[in-house]
């Protein structure tokens, strides 16, 4: 005979799961108990919406789904914005919520929640376990669904006592079967075809490419379709890190907060390749007038991205990876124009931004330029919300490592559960937060998280005293009137850091940050560098 | 434009409201919704009516087809499918007007199904645009009560939704 419990912790041994990420409580102890004998590392966080961030920071590292856990009522419920977050950046993951006892359920009783009720809108899918029995095929099904077609967070909420129930064994299914799901990700060849023609006709192509590149492992592959072509690549916010940064056909970041260069080139091109990327509003601000301007190919495994924010002239719905195979084995002998390939190579020289400082302070954007070159090769870069993300975005030159950040949804507090997440998955890497002053409060509770694992993560702290972001709206906006956006000069960070037992130090020049810089890299401890930035530092240029 | 879509889901709890809460928060409209078990016990069949423009149809299509539990969405064509509503009307009638009630009934095809003091029941098993007419018909004497299933739907000739 064997519990529900033990089951649940066998199905994600069987699925390779060797790090969780969670907090308990009542409801979800039985699992609890059954993981203190198993070799699952489980990193208890200090609250649950950092459970979740820490394994979308952990599936994005390994490449496969991040499990989180908590117990039922306001467990799960602290782990509903972090699973919203996850969903929105598509990132795969397994969130297993404990429940009341399945005779109690409806009836309000203590830290009762109906979370799948709750996260009906952004769950890729959810289960609420009826029979204990069915544990191995929800799992089975949950790791199947959150990682294939375009990924996302699964919930499977579990009543106590389907955790407590025997049954007569347990069998791990060697295969799924669900009738409404089979994503297609061949990449129909007709349209295939037709794209390679319409490549074929334009005289200024440009590729566009988003965090659907990334999560289907298609980078380099991005890449070469690039360099046979000559096709300049622009990226989302999300699909940073799809090509070097310094490589010379791309361009950057586009949209809103994007790079000059980018938008000016995504104006002037008559054919846009849009590959993972669903053109959110922050990325294309008139989507209307684009495809009025230009003609469009979008790749998506989504079959509900494509055509919902822009009107696409050839829709592929695919995996990446199969789908840039074909096209570039049907493209070999295309070249873009030259004239084209001068514009853009103008384009990208005209638009360098000059940057003003302000003296007695770190200019930020200078510094994360400067601390791309300070890291590791591989380095992941773990960029918070607001304009230090922004920053981030723009200047940090990624070679082969990785740039996280929560482009979809925009979640502050983000950054530093992430990194957690991340140093867990890939502890050889270099991994570093920078964050605003407003983002790092809302997840510093996770300094003491850091600690107990000792884990090696170096925090930037970008100290502007503002909700930077919001505050720069309203001097846009809102006629400079700052309502809500200014932080007091309290708490003492450094004193902070120190407290939870990590070495701290604030500096107000980039001279002396990047001192700091070079002797924390060597080290192998944490680290918080704060950094006095003026307020009135711009997002872009 | 008005389009019925015949959705097919497994039968299992919590599915119609995947599919409602997907209806109002991408703020579409149902006009009206039925669901029944079909030949196969693990499979519910849904029919829904709703107005939207080809984009908005085109979208809903998709976006039911992502819900894991929804095993196909077809668009009925106009005019190739045979669509049913069944409706309970309870009228107004005085002993006076009985007569002229159970005319109307029996020209459009309407079965009396109760008869009380002072009320007529009719039910009426035809298209929306019938029951309009209907329920236009008997208006004027008062309709106490009406009750409508939603609109089932199924292809005509051998064409089927599975
Ligand atoms: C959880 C959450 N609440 C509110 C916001 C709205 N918001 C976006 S940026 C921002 C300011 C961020 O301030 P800070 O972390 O100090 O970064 P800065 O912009 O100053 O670099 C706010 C409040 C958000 N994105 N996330
Ligand atoms: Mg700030």
């Amino acid at each position: 005979m064997i519990s529900g419990a033990d089951i649940m912790v066998k199905c994600l041994q069987a699925e390779g799961v060797d790090t969780v990420f969670g907090y308990p409580g009542a409801t979800i102890c039985p699992f609890y108990d059954s993981l203190y004998d198993s070799d699952i590392r489980h990193i208890l966080v200090r609250q649950e919406q950092n459970a979740a961030h820490a394994a979308s920071g952990y599936a994005r590292a390994k490449m496969k789904p991040g499990v989180c856990v908590a117990t039922s009522g306001p467990g799960a419920t602290n782990l509903i914005t972090g699973i919203a977050t996850a969903y929105c950046d598509s990132i795969p993951m397994i969130a297993i919520t404990g429940q009341v006892k399945s005779d109690l359920l409806g009836r309000d009783v203590f830290q009762e929640a109906d979370i799948t009720g709750a996260c009906e809108s952004f769950t890729k899918h959810s289960y609420l376990v009826s029979k204990t029995e069915d544990i191995p095929r929800i799992f089975k099904e949950a790791f199947h669904i959150a990682s294939t077609g375009r990924p996302g967070p699964v919930l499977i909420d579990i009543p106590m006592d389907m955790q407590t129930n025997m049954i007569e064994s347990f069998d791990y299914p060697e295969t799924v079967n669900i009738r409404g799901y089979k994503p297609n990700t061949k990449g129909h060849t007709i349209q295939v075809k037709k794209a390679v023609e319409m490549i074929r006709s334009s005289k200024r192509p440009i590729i566009v490419s988003g965090g659907g590149v990334l999560s289907s492992g298609a980078k380099l592959k991005l890449q070469k379709f690039a360099e046979i072509t000559q096709i300049p690549v622009l990226s989302t916010m999300m699909g940073i890190g799809v090509m070097p940064s310094e490589h010379p056909l791309y361009l950057g970041m586009l949209g809103t907060h994007g790079r000059r260069c980018a938008n000016k080139a995504l104006h002037e091109t008559d054919l846009a390749i849009v590959c993972g990327a669903r053109l959110g509003d922050r990325a294309i601000a008139s989507p209307d007038q684009m495809s009025e301007r230009t003609k469009i190919i979008h790749i998506d495994i989504d079959p509900a991205e494509i055509g919902k924010n822009v009107t696409v002239d050839v829709p592929i719905v695919g995996d990446m990876n199969n789908v840039l195979r074909s096209l570039i084995e049907s493209i070999e002998d295309y070249k873009i124009d030259d004239e084209w390939d001068a514009e853009v190579k103008d384009l990208k020289a005209h638009y360098q931004s000059k940057i003003s400082t302000f003296e007695g302070y770190v200019e930020p954007r200078t510094l994360i330029g400067k601390l791309s070159s300070m890291l590791k090769r591989k380095a992941i870069l773990c960029a918070d919300v607001g304009q230090n993300q922004i920053w981030c975005a723009n200047n940090f030159k990624i070679r082969e490592g990785r740039f996280f950040t929560t482009g979809g949804m925009g979640t502050m507090g983000y950054s530093i559960p992430a990194a957690i997440g991340a140093k867990l998955g890939l502890s050889k890497r270099d991994v570093v937060v920078v964050c605003g002053d407003g983002s790092f409060q809302m997840s510093l509770n996770e300094l003491s998280t850091i600690v107990q694992n000792d884990l090696n993560i170096k925090i930037i702290v970008m100290r502007n005293y503002r909700l930077g972001m919001v505050r720069e709206l309203q001097d846009n906006m809102y006629n400079k009137r700052h309502s809500a956006t200014i932080l007091n000069d309290k708490p003492d960070i450094v004193a902070l850091a120190k407290a939870y037992g990590i070495d701290s130090v604030e500096v107000s020049s980039n001279e002396d940050a990047e001192k700091y810089i070079g002797k924390i890299v060597e080290s192998d401890k944490p680290f918080v560098l704060v950094c006095r930035v003026h307020p009135d530092t711009p997002s872009i240029l | 434009m008005k389009y019925t879509l015949s959705v097919l889901v497994e039968n299992q709890a919590g599915v119609l409201s995947k599919i409602s809460g997907l209806f109002s928060r991408r703020g579409f409209n149902i006009d009206s919704l039925a669901v029944g078990v079909t030949s196969d016990p693990t499979v519910s069949r849904i029919t829904i009516v709703a107005n939207g423009d080809e984009y908005v149809v085109e979208q809903l299509e998709k976006q039911l087809n992502k819900l894991i539990p929804v095993i196909k969405v077809k668009r009925l064509i106009d005019g190739e499918f045979i669509s049913r509503e069944l409706c309970l009307i309870k009228v107004h009638s005085p002993a006076a007007k009985r007569f002229e009630i159970i005319k109307i009934a029996e020209l459009m095809g309407a079965k009396i199904v109760d008869v009380a003091a002072n009320t007529i029941t009719l039910e009426y098993c035809d298209t929306t645009e019938q029951i309009a007419t209907l329920t236009d018909l008997v208006r004027p004497y008062g309709i106490r009560e009406i009750v409508r299933t939603g609109t089932v739907a199924i292809d005509k000739g051998k064409s089927t939704v599975s």
